[in-house]
C-alpha cells in the first residue's frame, strides 16, 4: 500500500495509540515523558512526509486539489465518508501542530509533576483532535473532531489550571466554543439534508456554482451560524470572553495551542468555501472587528500586570492580523493571513513557553515582581528578545513577512474605508512593539524586583534550550527563505481571493455537478469585478 | 427454517423470560434464607440471554402476526426487544452483588425485573391497545416494586409510593384514551384505527382520544410536564433500578408512541406533531434547566432524563421512516449510555448510596481511576461528544427534525444540548478535582465485582460502538422503520383499495 494514501490516517491516530500506550505505563519516574516525547517526535516526523511529496506542481494553474487522499465509505445513510486530504491551506498548519507537540512535551517535563499520566494522555488526545480537524474533508468527520477539540483541552484546563479559578475558566471555555458549534450543527444537517452529502470538496464545488440552494435567507443563516462558532473559537473581537481566564489558567502546553490556527483554518476552508458570497459580503464587519481586535488587544496588553493576561490580549491582537488579511479577499492577504497564522502558532507558542519558564522559576507572572534578570540569565533575555522582534514584526524574522502581505492586501481591498482600517491596524503594529518591549524593560532590565531578589533561579537548561531553539530557528527561516512556504499557501490563496480560478479546479471535473457550466461562467464574469 | 406456530413464534421471548421468571420464585423458598441469591441472578442472567437470542431469531421471519392480529412481530419489534434485553442483562450483571446480603428476598428482583421485561417486551410487539394496556400494567407494577426494594430507607418508600400513584393515575388516562378511540373508531387495534379515521364521524373524539394516550406514555416517558415524579423517584429507588426503568421501559413506552402515532393516526400527523413538537421543546429546557440546579447526582440524571426524553421526541416531528428510525437509534444509544453510568454509580455508592451528591463525587478519579474513566466516558456520551452513541444519536434525530423542516426545534435542542454540558461538566470536574479530606474517609475500596465489570463492558462498548461504528444498528433501525411502515400501507390497502397506488409507492421506496 502507498504511504501516501495513508499517511493522514496514520499520523492522525498514532496520538491516540501513544494514548493508550501511556495508560499501560506506569506513572514512575520519567517514563511518561520519554514515552510522550518519542510518540510526539514519531508523528511530527510523519507530517514532514507532507512537504517532502507534496506535488507543488498541481497549484502551477491555480489549481489546488486535495493530495494524500484516503475516501472509503463509512456510514452508508446518511452517507458518511471517512475522506481525508490536505491542500496547501491545511499542510503547513499539520506541520506546524506536529512541530509544536514534542516543544509541549519538554517544556511541561518538570512543571507537571502531578497526575503525569492524564496530562500526557490528554495532551495526545488533543493533538488526535487537532490534527482530525485539518485533515477531514467530511463535514461530519470534521465537525466530530472539531467539537473533540473542546474536551482535552476543558479537562487540562479543569485539573491542572493554576489557580483555585480553574475549573470556572475550564466551563467558560466549554461553553463558549460548544453552544455557537451546537448552532453551527444545525446548519451542518441543513446543508446535508438539502445537498444530500457531507463532503467538503462536492460542497465547495456546488457552492462555487451557486448549487447549495437558492434559498438565500436560510444561506445566509447557516453562514453566520458557521461564521460565529469559527469566530469563537479564533477568537474575533468582541466574542473573545473565554480567552483571557482560559489563557492565564492553562499549562503551557495547552496555551501554546489554545487560540488561532483551529478557527481561521476553519474560516478559510467552510466560510470562504462553502460561502463564497456570504463571506465577501460580510466582509466589511470583519475587516472592521479585525482592525478594532489588533488596536483593542494591543492597548489591553499595554496595560496588563499578568504577563499571562498581556499575552492572551496579545494574541487576541495576532488572530486579528489574520482576519483582517483574510477578509480583504486579495491573494496578498489570504496569503499572508495564512503565513500569519503559522507565525502566531509559533511566535505564541514561544512567548508562552517563555513565560511557562519564568512562572517555573519564580511562581509568579506578576511582571511587578522581576526586574533585572538580563545579568543574571543571558541566554533567556536573547531567547524573549527575539521572540519579541518576530512577534512584533522585524524584517527578517517570520512576523514581518504575514504583516506586510497582510497591510498591503489590505491596502489593495476593494472595500469601503480600507485605508482607515489598514492604517488603524498598522498603529496596533506600533503598540504592540510597545507592549512587548515594554514587557522585556520590565522583567530584564531595570532594578532587581522582589521575586529577582529573593529567589535564585537559574537560567535556561539544556532540555529548555532543546525546546526553545527550534522555534529560534524557525523564526529566522520563515523569515528569510518564506517562498519556501509560501509555494503551498499560493495556490490557495489565489482560489480563494478570486473565484474564477475555481472553473480550472479539479473538483469540478471529478464531482459532476449538474448544469455545473453555465453559471459558472456568470459567476466568474462577476466575481472578476 | 424450522416452521413454528406463529402463536409460539411470536411470543418466544416473553415465554422464554416468563418461564426463567417462575423457576426463579419457585426457587426463592428452596433457598435457606441467609443463603446467596446470587443462582438466582444467574438463572435470570442466562434467560435474559436466551430471550435476546429468540428476538434475534424472530427477524429471520420478517413479519409475523399471531393471537388473530393481537401481535405483530416485525423488525421494529425485534429491534426493541434486543434493546430491552440488553438493558435487563445489564442490570441484573449489575446487581448479582448489589444486594446479595444487602437485602433479603433478593431473589423477588430477580423475578420481577424479567417479568418488567416481560411487560416491556409485549408493549413493543402488541398492535392491539388492550393487549399494549396489559404490557404497560405488567411492566409498572414490577418497576413500582423495585424503586422501593432498599426497604427500611424513607426515600425508597416515598420513592415507591410516589411511583405507584402518579403511575396509576398516569395509566388511567392512557385506558381513557383507549376507550375514546374504541368509540370515536370502533376498534382498538391499531391498524383499524387507522383505517377508522378516515370514516369517523367525530376527529375531534379521536384526537382526543391521541391525546389522553399521549399524556399517559408522556408520564411513562417522563416527558415534561408530566414529569414531576422522576426526581424524587430516582433519588429514592436503588441505582441498578434507576439505570433499568430509566431506559428501558421508556424505550417501550416509546416504541409504543411510535405505533400509536405513526401507524394508528398517521393523517393526523400534522395535528399531533404540534403537540409533540410542545413536549419536546418543554422536557429539553425544563430538563436541563431543572439539572443545573441539582446538587445530587441521581437527581440531575432524572432531569438529564427529562432533557433527554424531549430530545427523542424531536424525532416524531419528522417523516415516518426517518422519525421511527432515528428514535429507533437514540433509544439505544441512551440505553446504552444511561445504564452504563447508573452501573457506574451502583458501584461507587453501593447499597447504602454512601456518596450522593457532588460534593462526594470529589475526586473519584484519584481513588478509582478506571471506574472514574468510565464515567467520564459516559458523561461525555451524554453530552453528545463526538464518536460516542450520544453524539451519533443526536445527529441523526436532529438531521431527521430538520429533513422535514422543523428547524426551530433543532435549534432550541442543540442549544439545549450547550446548556446540559454545564452540569455534566460540573459532575466531570468534581470527579476530577483534588480530594478533600472527607471523601477520602468514605471513598469506598471495594473492588468491582466479575459480572459487574462484564455489564459496565457492555455498556461501554455499545456505546462507543454506536458512535464508530453506528452501521449495524442504523441498518436494523432503519429497516424497523420501512417494515413498519410497509406493514400499515399493507393495511391501508386492504381497508382503502382506491387510494392504494399512494401507499404501493411507499412500498417502493
Amino acid at each position: 500500500m502507498n504511504l501516501d494514501h495513508s499517511i493522514l490516517t496514520l499520523l492522525t491516530f498514532t496520538p491516540l495509540a501513544g494514548a493508550v500506550l501511556l495508560a499501560a505505563l506506569p506513572d514512575k519516574g520519567k517514563a511518561l515523558q520519554w514515552a510522550a516525547l518519542a510518540i510526539t517526535l514519531i508523528t511530527f516526523a510523519m507530517t514532514l512526509h507532507l512537504p517532502a511529496h507534496f506535488a507543488y506542481g498541481a497549484g502551477a494553474s491555480g489549481a489546488s486539489g486535495y493530495q494524500f487522499e484516503q475516501n472509503i465509505a463509512w456510514i452508508d445513510a446518511p452517507a458518511i465518508r471517512y475522506h481525508l486530504g490536505v491542500d496547501g491551506l491545511s499542510m503547513w498548519l499539520i506541520v506546524l501542530t506536529g512541530f509544536l507537540a514534542p516543544l509541549g512535551v519538554l517544556i511541561s517535563w518538570r512543571t507537571i509533576s502531578e497526575r503525569k499520566k492524564l496530562f500526557y494522555i490528554l495532551f495526545l488526545l488533543q493533538q488526535v483532535a487537532m490534527l482530525g480537524v485539518f485533515v477531514s474533508l467530511d463535514l461530519f468527520l470534521y465537525y466530530a473532531f472539531w467539537e473533540l477539540t473542546l474536551v482535552p483541552m476543558a479537562i487540562l484546563i479543569a485539573v491542572f489550571g493554576r489557580t483555585e479559578n480553574r475549573r470556572r475558566a475550564a466551563i467558560k471555555y466549554f461553553l463558549y466554543a460548544f453552544i455557537p458549534s451546537a448552532v453551527m450543527l444545525v446548519a451542518v444537517l441543513w446543508l446535508y439534508v438539502t445537498t444530500g452529502t457531507f463532503d467538503i470538496p462536492q460542497l465547495t464545488a456546488l457552492a462555487a456554482t451557486h448549487g447549495i440552494s437558492t434559498n438565500s435567507a436560510a444561506l445566509w443563516l447557516c453562514s453566520l451560524a458557521f461564521l460565529g462558532a469559527f469566530a469563537v473559537k479564533v477568537p474575533i473581537f468582541p466574542l473573545h470572553g473565554w480567552l483571557v481566564d482560559a489563557v492565564s489558567e492553562a499549562p503551557t502546553a495547552a496555551v501554546m495551542v489554545l487560540a488561532g490556527k483551529l478557527g481561521l483554518y476553519s474560516i478559510l476552508r467552510f466560510s470562504f468555501g462553502i460561502f463564497p458570497d456570504q463571506s465577501r459580503h460580510i466582509a466589511p464587519l470583519l475587516i472592521a472587528l479585525g482592525a478594532i481586535g489588533i488596536v483593542y488587544g494591543a492597548l489591553l496588553a499595554l496595560v496588563q500586570k499578568d504577563l499571562k493576561k498581556l499575552a492572551a490580549y496579545g494574541a487576541l491582537g495576532h488572530v486579528s492580523v489574520v482576519v483582517l488579511g483574510i477578509f480583504t479577499f486579495t491573494i496578498a492577504g489570504i496569503d499572508g493571513g495564512i503565513y500569519q497564522t503559522l507565525n502566531e502558532g509559533i511566535g505564541g507558542a514561544a512567548l508562552f513557553m517563555l513565560l511557562g519558564l519564568l512562572y517555573e522559576r519564580y511562581g509568579t507572572y506578576d511582571v511587578r515582581e522581576f526586574g533585572g534578570l538580563a545579568q543574571k540569565f543571558p541566554w533567556m533575555v536573547t531567547l524573549f528578545v527575539i521572540t519579541t522582534l518576530s512577534v512584533i514584526g522585524l524584517p527578517i524574522l517570520n512576523g514581518f513577512v504575514g504583516e506586510f502581505l497582510v497591510f498591503s492586501g489590505a491596502m489593495q481591498a476593494n472595500i469601503l474605508h480600507h485605508a482607515f482600517y489598514t492604517a488603524l491596524a498598522t498603529t496596533g503594529v506600533i503598540l504592540t512593539a510597545a507592549y512587548m518591549l515594554l514587557m522585556i524593560q520590565k522583567i530584564f532590565y531595570g532594578n532587581l524586583g522582589l521575586k529577582s531578589q529573593s529567589v535564585t533561579g537559574w537560567d535556561i537548561d539544556a532540555r529548555e534550550h532543546l525546546a526553545l531553539w527550534p522555534v529560534m530557528l524557525l523564526m529566522l527561516a520563515m523569515g528569510v527563505a518564506s517562498p519556501y512556504w509560501m509555494n503551498a499557501i499560493d495556490t490557495v490563496g489565489v482560489d480563494l481571493a478570486n473565484p474564477s480560478t475555481t472553473s480550472s479546479h479539479p473538483a469540478n471535473a471529478v464531482y459532476s455537478v449538474p448544469g455545473s457550466n453555465f453559471p459558472q461562467h456568470q459567476y466568474t464574469e462577476g466575481g472578476q469585478r | 427454517m424450522p416452521t413454528l406456530s406463529p402463536n409460539i413464534l411470536a411470543l418466544l421471548p416473553e415465554y422464554i423470560l416468563t418461564i426463567a421468571g417462575v423457576i426463579i420464585m419457585l426457587a426463592e423458598p428452596c433457598l435457606k434464607p441467609g443463603a446467596s441469591r446470587k443462582p438466582l441472578g444467574w438463572i435470570a442472567i442466562f434467560g435474559t440471554l436466551l430471550a435476546g437470542a429468540a428476538s434475534w431469531f424472530q427477524l429471520g421471519y420478517g413479519t409475523v402476526h399471531a393471537f388473530s392480529g393481537n401481535i405483530q412481530t416485525d423488525a421494529f419489534s425485534v429491534f426493541f426487544h434486543l434493546l430491552i434485553a440488553a438493558v435487563v442483562l445489564v442490570t441484573l450483571l449489575g446487581s448479582l452483588d448489589y444486594f446479595d446480603g444487602n437485602a433479603t428476598h433478593a431473589g423477588e428482583y430477580f423475578a420481577l425485573a424479567l417479568f418488567g421485561a416481560v411487560g416491556m417486551m409485549l408493549m413493543t410487539c402488541s398492535v392491539e391497545l388492550l393487549m399494549v394496556f396489559v404490557g404497560l400494567e405488567i411492566s409498572s407494577i414490577a418497576t413500582y416494586i423495585m424503586a422501593g426494594f432498599r426497604k427500611g430507607q424513607a426515600t425508597a418508600s416515598e420513592s415507591s409510593i410516589k411511583y405507584f400513584l402518579l403511575g396509576s393515575f398516569a395509566t388511567a388516562f392512557f385506558l381513557y384514551g383507549i376507550a375514546l378511540a374504541f368509540g370515536a373508531t370502533g376498534s382498538t387495534s391499531i391498524s383499524a384505527i387507522a383505517a377508522g379515521l378516515g370514516s369517523t364521524a367525530t376527529p375531534r373524539l379521536a384526537f382526543t382520544a391521541l391525546a389522553m394516550m399521549l399524556i399517559g406514555l408522556g408520564f411513562k416517558v417522563s416527558a415534561a410536564p408530566f414529569h414531576v415524579w422522576t426526581p424524587d423517584v430516582y433519588q429514592g429507588a436503588p441505582a441498578p433500578v434507576v439505570g433499568l426503568m430509566s431506559t428501558a421501559p421508556k424505550a417501550a413506552a416509546f416504541a409504543v408512541l411510535l405505533r400509536i402515532t405513526f401507524s394508528g393516526f398517521p393523517t393526523m400527523q400534522h395535528r399531533w406533531s404540534i403537540l409533540i413538537w410542545i413536549l419536546a421543546a418543554l422536557s429539553m429546557t425544563v430538563g436541563n434547566l431543572g439539572a443545573l440546579l441539582q446538587r445530587d447526582v441521581k437527581r440531575m440524571l432524572a432531569y438529564s432524563s427529562i432533557a433527554h426524553a424531549g430530545y427523542l421526541l424531536v424525532a416524531f416531528t419528522a417523516f415516518p421512516i426517518e422519525a421511527i428510525s432515528s428514535a429507533a437509534f437514540y433509544t439505544a444509544a441512551y440505553a446504552a449510555m444511561n445504564v452504563g453510568a447508573f452501573a457506574v454509580i451502583t458501584q461507587i455508592g453501593g447499597f447504602h448510596e454512601t456518596l450522593r451528591t457532588l460534593d462526594d463525587y470529589r475526586g473519584l478519579a484519584s481513588h478509582r481511576p478506571a471506574l472514574a474513566g468510565v464515567f467520564a466516558f459516559f458523561l461525555l456520551s451524554l453530552i453528545g461528544i463526538p464518536f460516542t452513541g450520544g453524539f451519533f444519536g443526536k445527529f441523526y434525530v436532529f438531521s431527521a427534525a430538520i429533513g422535514s423542516g422543523h428547524i426551530w426545534l433543532a435549534v432550541i435542542g442543540l442549544l439545549n444540548s450547550g446548556i446540559a454540558c454545564f452540569y455534566y461538566l460540573c459532575l466531570l470536574a468534581a470527579v476530577y478535582s483534588k480530594p478533600t479530606a472527607e471523601t477520602e474517609s468514605v471513598a469506598s475500596s471495594a473492588k468491582i465485582t466479575l459480572p459487574a465489570l462484564a455489564g459496565l463492558t457492555i455498556a461501554t462498548v455499545a456505546t462507543l460502538v454506536l458512535g464508530i461504528l453506528p452501521g449495524n444498528t442504523l441498518w436494523l433501525a432503519h429497516y424497523a422503520g420501512t417494515a413498519t411502515m410497509i406493514e400499515d400501507a399493507r393495511h391501508q390497502c386492504t381497508a382503502h383499495p382506491d387510494n392504494c397506488h399512494m401507499q404501493v409507492r411507499m412500498e417502493i421506496r
